[in-house]
């Protein structure tokens, strides 16, 4: 009895060990891995002019999707933005932009100063619509393929290794 | 009659209890989430922009009549478990939830064998 009570002793030992192990060596910083595969969900997004929706089952079978997350008054959409002027010219790619607690007269003279990117553009005003898509700051993107599951989210100003990454993905079916 | 008004007086009782129940109660779940953005501070703890937009769907799920689990399962489901401070129990989570038990009942087992050997030698 003494060597069973000894055996599942060292047994226990070794698993709270091999447990911390792994809980120290995990990243405890929020990623996004838990979102790539998973299917977006929204039935409509409203349009930063009155009256027009997007709804989800224009966007299905047809095109690659990069939804862009930004703001006028965000310095970093600024940075960005001649990555998502470059990324427009592609046909396989639509991009949707949300306009994040913005003003719309400052939206329309941020995108009539630096181009318009955007296939259409979306309004979330309160912010409760970036939450629905796991957003937590702006700017940030999300590329979807045509069946709308996620393939990659971007914290974050996309940069030219994220463009590269981006054409990579829509270009390789 | 006296049996009738104890019925209605259960009834009456059970019926509020279980809408006490069922009231969801925001602070409870702000304080059950944490804000990504923050440094280990729950959503009910930060004024972060981040957490107050959270704070603004939670309220809208009660509204749509959403229980607590529920909430912190759609949670979960945009932002992945680290967002809730007690996730569910998942396949990668097991042994956390089940070793301290598995270790209690162990260490009261020991514990009863050595008063059990202690009590023979005596």
């Amino acid at each position: 009895m003494q060597k069973i009570i000894k055996i599942i002793t060292i047994s226990i030992s070794t698993a709270i060990i091999f447990v911390f192990y792994l809980s120290l060596n995990k990243d405890n910083n929020y990623n996004t891995e838990s979102q790539i595969g998973k299917k977006l969900n929204f039935d409509k997004i409203e349009s930063i002019d009155e009256d027009k929706y997007l709804y989800i089952k224009e966007l299905k079978g047809k095109n690659f999707v990069l939804i862009n997350f930004w703001a006028s008054w965000c310095g970093p959409c600024r940075s960005e933005h001649p990555m998502l002027m470059k990324l427009k010219s592609e046909k396989k790619l639509k991009l949707i932009g949300i306009n994040f607690k913005d003003k719309k007269s400052n939206a329309k003279i941020f995108l009539k100063e630096l181009g318009n990117p955007y296939y259409f553009i979306g309004k979330d005003e309160v912010g409760k619509l970036s939450i629905n898509f796991g957003v937590y700051g702006i700017p940030e993107s999300i590329l979807v393929d045509e069946q709308l599951t996620i393939l990659q989210k971007f914290i974050g100003p996309l940069d030219n290794q994220d463009l590269d990454d981006i054409l990579k993905k829509i270009n390789k079916v | 009659m006296k049996l009738k008004i104890l019925i209605i007086i259960f009834i009456f009782k059970l019926s509020i209890l279980k809408s006490a129940e069922n009231i969801v109660e925001p602070n409870h779940i702000h304080k059950n989430l944490r804000c990504l953005v923050c440094q280990g501070q729950s959503i009910s703890d930060s004024n972060s922009d981040f957490a107050q937009t959270v704070k603004l769907v939670v309220k809208d799920l009660i509204e749509q009549g959403k229980s607590e689990e529920e909430i912190y399962s759609f949670m979960a489901e945009k932002y992945g478990d680290w967002i809730v401070y007690k996730p569910q129990l998942n396949k990668e989570n097991f042994l956390l939830w089940f070793l301290p038990y598995f270790i209690l009942s162990f260490g009261g087992f020991i514990i009863f064998r050595l008063l059990k050997k202690k009590t023979q030698k005596t």
